[in-house]
């Protein structure tokens, strides 16, 4: 009871109207307006665009088939790209001198600055075809005119002398989309489990939310572990990447339940729905015209979120050699090489180049989702 | 409510175990649950572990006796329908404490396990400690001094480190020990003591090599949880209450422990809830990548040769510490909150 | 004792904002004399609670005071410029809780929840006198027996969320009393309790006033609770002060014209509606219109909500349904439409062939029609409106569901939105875009737009400023002539009620206790707990001053006093 007595001029609107237009300006318009704001978030937003675009293009922007070994070029240190040569813009790296150092039987790699090799954007290559159907001749960028013992290693080589960039390049594919898949895949397990225990309530309400915090209650990595180890290693890649997904996103979908749980709850007890209602609306379309609405930006927001969690599941599934396999290349794949410390002693590109991939998409991913959290309700304000 | 004129500390008590017996009635259910997620892994793999098992016997050449199948296939009712051998598998642990054999390693499950799960709580709890005890002034600082530089500090830490897998961070630790400081990182003890009896030099010597998993699997916890009592701490900071301890001539610190980081503090023990899990998680990844003698590289070469029982039995162990771990949190909570306790 | 002990001038206070600083407070100067009530009122906004904060500087960062004195008389005679203090140092926290004392709003959340209340009110002792924990208790048995808690040697160790609302705040007077204030500062201490329960919570302050010789500052806006209690009176508007004098003078001779309207505001609503006192009464013998018979709704927690109601509503007719928080009367009016479902009884809707339907027990496709004639304004103007869809989209929403489209269904939103007055170019306008009246209009817009024979209102007004509140009124009023309405109209406000209604039921704890024609149960009320409610309503007059002679109702007492 907030009788609270006022006189003319009426109190003002709810929401700070700069402008005549905001007081038109729907949901989409008042959500993007305070996602702006974030400007952290708003980077990372460029920040993931970024790097789902270098995973469609993987083949385009990658210099080098990433299977190719090159036995020649055994744990090849990152050769610097640099831009300029004396003063002027040619793009080179420079070769690497290869010594055999006696005592420890080991190849070493020096830059000989006195040979630098020329680096030039869309240089032709072997046909490929980009997205899977756009025939391509040209890569982004590659040495000018190689010749037998050149080599261009921005990331590095590994054990094969296969080219870390080109690894890390292609990896994204698996990595990212196995994020987006798995988001997918909860989504539609969350969506409809929460859907139906929010909307039917009562003991079906009740036993799904028994079912999502015994799921909760479960340490994840053995769970996943578990599961995992059970898929043959027989299996063609493409299945093991489904059922990898499949695994990852058993668990995802429980916070998303809640998250639709709790906004169908809440909701439904709101005056507006309860006016629909009574206006003669359907279930159905109080469902599509104004729940949905209404829970849809937390949604995204929610899945946002989930994405890095994937991400890092499946590397560390990967990592621990029960997940994806080669020849199948992911992120998680690539640390598996990093696997022991001498390795990594040896050879540090192994773990950091991958490792920066991973933690900056999932840093990204994070700000991004913290961001579109704190404008999913952009009448926040109102009450 | 409870009768008005009961004395105040009877009445919390009595509440307070009503609650108690309430949660560990709850509790049974999931555990039910968590058992049969262990034998469903168990049985995951094709055919049945005998299969497994005889098909190794056979590699190695050697030749399996009719009678000792028959024996086994009794033993674990693996000839019965699949409700059946739950039951003889789960009678087996509850009535015997027999949790199967590790036919990988030739010997029932219990002698291999126990050593190495006591290890694993003892780096779960040393963890827990480590991340309540930095977390909380973090996030106390944090919040009185919103939008400070020390402020956007943490923020930005703790999303790295929640950015960053447990198992890179392992790895870049040890990289980190080994080229700068020149020390080999691994293990829970130097070879000297590894088989020493307890004294006061092997505990020296643990807590020198113990430090860096807990700090590697903590981070990420921590990061989470300073983000949590940072939030919290700020809902409480504009609450009602404060201003009506203010107004009664509080001084600010005193007012700030008593009341809001009090009141902070309650939501915070509810995460013990999923930040038991995390970290147990993160100690088993972590343990493989440092060697740790718990059960993490267990697990995984259980997992790899698909010695299922040993597989299974350490997931439901680990599941069910976790659950006895929210059940401790879910009382404490009550303790400190008088309104889950009356309410 | 008459002198002054505290003195404010021209004091300032000021919140930074990105567009500047707003002042909150600008220029306020009164006195406060020992043993006197001064009231400051004014509407939200008008920054008298941020005055009262400013005396103590516990202004929510990031205010602060910018120029101005805040004089106080110590105890030993001499005077200390709070103003001057730094509001975390040590000296203005000698006079926090310890000579200036302070109640809040919300005694529900301006208490902690996870200590015991002993614990809360004994801590200004300590903080003050450093008394021992054992002295403390003893203390606070008193206090707590000084503000009439039953059973305080129990309470004591009780938590706030197991005491009512009165007793809540009966908890932090107690607290606020604890160190013998010569100030009590209440702000806005009985907004938040329903009217028999503010009457005794100013009965209590009144008394404990004149025992320990306090001056109170008493924050409010409700015009009648100050003419019950003041000596003085400060009128706010905006940060700055209108119009300040004894009560007898702020009420009868104002001399401000913000102030004149303020009161003339209230005094409308004081007497029913001229367009109703000429009214010609419904001839006797109509059929009514709804006809409820024995209803009652149980919750699935068991708490029985409606108990065995019956009431009848004639067409053309305003029955208005009056109790106070938690008497079911929103419960009742939601069964109406079956927004609930109730156990028992029946509810005959007459449709306009004369044929009945049990809202009841209707089938989907009959209620249904019902509801087209049947139709609901709801309380709270932001959570009715869907902040998604533009005005016009929400008024147009049960026109489309009846089958309405293209022009017409555009012409029609125009004439409703002209109708309510409402500009209809501003249909592509979203709800957050228009002020609270306004959005109501739009809700009572969409409940007329199917042309339906009755309107359930529930607390339709409640939401809203009191001249707004009698714009309201006047609008449902004109929309009830226009198109031959009928009202079921839920209030806890007796003063709307008046206004507004041809008859009156009167709800407590789930029964309607008295029915009848609106003048006579107020001027001649049959059953105890109406007389109890209606002389409990603070009256905006203080030459006629009569809550402290009220009609106690026992069973109320009783039931308050369990918590």
């Amino acid at each position: 009871m907030t009788d609270i007595v006022s006189l003319p001029p009426e109190t003002g609107p709810s929401l700070d109207l700069r402008g005549k237009d905001m007081a038109v300006a729907g949901q989409w318009r008042l959500f993007w307006l305070k996602f702006k704001k974030h400007k952290v978030a708003l980077v990372s937003l460029v920040v993931i665009i970024f790097m789902y675009l270098v995973a469609a293009l993987a083949d385009f922007i990658a210099p080098y088939d990433p299977n190719a070994t090159n036995s020649r070029f055994t744990y090849a240190p990152p050769q610097v790209l640099s831009l300029l040569l004396d003063g002027s813009f040619q793009p080179h790296v420079d070769q690497l001198k290869m010594t055999l150092n006696t005592e420890s039987m080991r190849r070493e790699f020096t830059p000989d600055p006195t040979k630098p090799l020329p680096v030039s954007f869309f240089v032709p290559a072997q046909p490929y075809r980009l997205l899977g159907f756009i025939p391509m001749q040209t890569k982004l960028f590659g040495l000018a005119n190689p010749k037998p013992g050149d080599s261009m290693y921005v990331f590095g080589a590994d054990r094969l002398g296969r080219d870390i960039f080109s690894r890390v390049v292609h990896g994204a594919q698996v990595s990212l989309s196995i994020g987006l898949v798995g988001v997918f895949m909860s989504l539609i397990l969350g969506v409809t489990i929460g859907g139906i225990s929010g909307f039917f309530g009562g003991w079906v309400d009740l036993g799904i939310q028994r079912l999502i915090e015994l799921l909760r209650s479960i340490p994840t990595i053995p769970l996943w572990m578990g599961f995992a180890a059970a898929i043959p290693v027989g299996w063609p890649p493409l299945r093991t990447y489904f059922v990898i997904t499949l695994i990852v996103s058993l668990i995802g979908w429980t916070s998303l339940a809640r998250e639709v749980r709790g906004k169908f709850l809440s909701l439904r007890g709101e005056d507006f729905v309860t006016a629909a209602r009574l206006d003669g609306m359907s279930e159905i379309g109080i469902i599509f015209h104004h729940l949905v609405p209404s829970f849809i930006s937390h949604i995204i927001a929610t899945l946002t979120l989930a994405i890095p969690s994937m991400i890092l599941a499946e590397t560390a599934l990967s990592f621990l050699g029960i997940g994806l396999q080669p020849p199948i290349i992911s992120w998680g794949v690539l640390l598996q090489e990093a696997q022991n410390i001498r390795a990594v002693a040896q050879a540090p590109w192994l773990l950091f180049t991958p490792a920066a991939a991973i933690v900056i998409s999932v840093l990204a991913l994070n700000f991004l989702g913290d961001g579109l959290r704190d404008a999913a309700d952009p009448y926040e304000s109102v009450s | 409510m409870p009768p008005p004129d009961t004395n105040p500390f009877f009445r919390t008590v009595s509440f307070m175990l009503r609650y108690i017996v309430k949660r560990m009635v709850f509790a049974i259910p999931t555990l039910f649950a968590v058992s049969i997620v262990a034998f469903i892994i168990i049985q995951l793999p094709p055919g049945d572990y005998l299969t497994t098992l005889m098909a190794d016997w056979a590699s190695q050449g050697g030749a399996v006796e009719a009678g000792t199948v028959a024996a086994m296939r009794e033993r674990y009712g693996l000839d019965q329908p699949i409700y059946f051998q739950y039951y003889k598998w789960i009678a087996g642990i509850l009535m015997r404490g027999d949790f199967g054999i590790s036919f990988e390693l030739g010997k029932p499950v219990t002698e291999l396990i126990w050593n190495r799960l006591g290890f694993s709580l003892l780096l779960s709890v040393l963890t827990l400690c480590f991340v309540w005890a930095i977390a909380i002034p973090i996030g106390i600082l944090s919040a009185v001094r919103q939008y400070s530089i020390s402020d956007y500090t943490a923020t930005f830490l703790a999303f790295f480190f929640l950015a960053v897998p447990d198992f890179l961070m392992a790895l870049s630790a040890m990289y980190i020990m080994s080229a700068w400081f020149g020390q080999s990182v691994g293990g829970l003890f130097s070879p000297d003591y590894v088989d020493a009896p307890w004294s006061f030099g092997k505990l020296l010597d643990f807590a020198q090599h113990v430090w860096l998993p807990v700090v590697v699997i903590g981070l990420g916890s921590l990061a989470a949880l300073v983000r949590i009592m940072r939030a919290n701490l700020l809902d409480e900071l504009s609450k009602p209450y404060v201003t009506t301890a203010r107004a009664k001539g509080m001084s600010e610190l005193e007012l700030l422990l008593r009341y809001p980081v009090r009141l902070a503090l309650n939501p915070l023990i509810s995460t013990l809830g999923w930040i038991l899990p995390a970290v147990i998680s993160g100690e088993i990844i972590v343990s493989v990548v440092m060697s740790l003698p718990t059960t993490g590289p267990l697990l995984l070469r259980a997992l790899l040769a698909q010695d299922m029982y040993l597989a299974g039995s350490l997931i439901l162990l680990i599941s069910v510490l976790t659950i006895i771990g929210t059940l401790i949190s879910d009382i404490l909570l009550a303790i400190t909150d008088p309104r889950i306790r009356l309410q | 004792m008459s002198d002054t002990i505290l003195q404010v001038r021209d004091l300032r206070t000021v919140f930074p904002t990105r567009t500047g600083l707003f002042k909150a407070v600008d220029g306020v100067s009164f006195d406060l004399k020992r043993g006197q009530t001064l009231c400051v009122v004014g509407e939200s906004g008008s920054g008298k609670s941020v005055t009262a904060r400013s005396i103590l500087q516990i202004v929510d960062r990031p205010g602060r005071i910018e120029s101005g004195s805040i004089l106080l008389t110590r105890a030993d005679g001499s005077i200390t410029d709070l103003a001057k203090l730094d509001p975390r140092g040590r000296d203005i926290r000698s006079v926090r809780g310890k000579e200036i004392a302070m109640i809040f709003q919300e005694p529900m959340s301006s208490l902690s929840p996870v200590h015991r209340i002993g614990t809360q009110i004994g801590e200004t002792l300590r903080i003050h006198f450093g008394t021992s924990k054992h002295e403390q208790r003893e203390r606070v048995l008193e206090l707590l027996r000084q503000v009439e808690i039953p059973r305080p040697e129990s309470a004591i160790d009780r938590y706030t969320f197991e005491f009512s609302g009165g007793m809540r705040q009966r908890v932090m007077i107690a607290m606020a009393l604890a160190c013998n204030p010569s100030v009590l500062i209440a702000d806005e201490p009985t907004t938040a309790l329903d009217v028999t329960t503010q009457a005794e919570i100013l009965d209590l302050i009144r008394k404990l006033q004149k025992s320990h010789g306090m001056a109170v500052l008493f924050i409010t806006h409700d015009m009648g609770v100050v003419a019950e209690i003041a000596d003085d009176v400060l009128v706010m508007y905006r940060g700055k002060v209108m119009e300040t004098g004894p009560v007898e003078q702020i009420f009868h001779a104002p001399q401000d014209e913000y102030t004149r309207r303020l009161i003339g505001s209230v005094v409308k609503l004081e007497k029913k509606a001229e367009a109703r006192t000429a009214r010609a009464a419904i001839p006797a013998g109509t059929k009514p219109l709804l006809d409820v018979r024995n209803l009652s709704m149980t919750f699935p927690s068991g708490l029985k909500a409606v108990d065995d109601v019956s009431l009848t509503v004639r067409p053309g007719e305003t029955l208005g349904i009056v109790g106070e928080s938690g008497s079911g009367k929103t419960t009742m009016g939601r069964c109406l439409l079956r927004i609930y479902d109730p156990q028992a009884g029946s509810i005959d809707y007459r449709r306009p062939d004369g044929q009945t339907i049990d809202i009841r027990t209707a089938d989907k496709a009959s209620l249904q029609k019902v509801r087209r004639e049947v139709r609901m304004i709801f309380q709270d103007p932001v959570g009715s409106l869907s902040p998604r869809k533009n005005v016009g989209q929400i008024i147009a929403e049960p026109l489309k569901l009846a089958g309405m489209r293209g022009r017409e269904l555009d012409d029609r939103v125009a004439e409703l939105m002209l109708q309510v007055g409402l500009e209809p170019s501003w249909r592509e306008r979203y709800p957050h875009a228009f002020s609270g009246g306004q959005r109501q209009r739009i809700g009572i817009a969409r409940a007329i737009a199917v042309n339906p024979r009755l309107i359930v209102a529930d607390e339709a007004t409640s939401a809203l400023d009191v001249s707004l509140r009698s714009q309201m009124l006047d609008l449902m009023m004109k929309l009830q002539d226009e198109l031959g309405l009928s009202y079921v109209f839920i209030s806890h406000d007796m003063s709307v009620i008046r206004y507004m209604c041809d008859r009156v039921a009167v709800m407590y704890r789930g029964k309607i206790v008295e029915t009848g024609d609106t003048d006579q149960v107020i001027n001649a009320p049959a059953h105890d707990y109406t007389r109890a409610l209606l002389s409990a309503i603070p009256h905006p007059d203080p030459r006629n001053r009569r809550m402290h002679n009220r009609f106690r109702y026992d069973a109320s007492r009783a039931a308050s006093a369990n918590g």
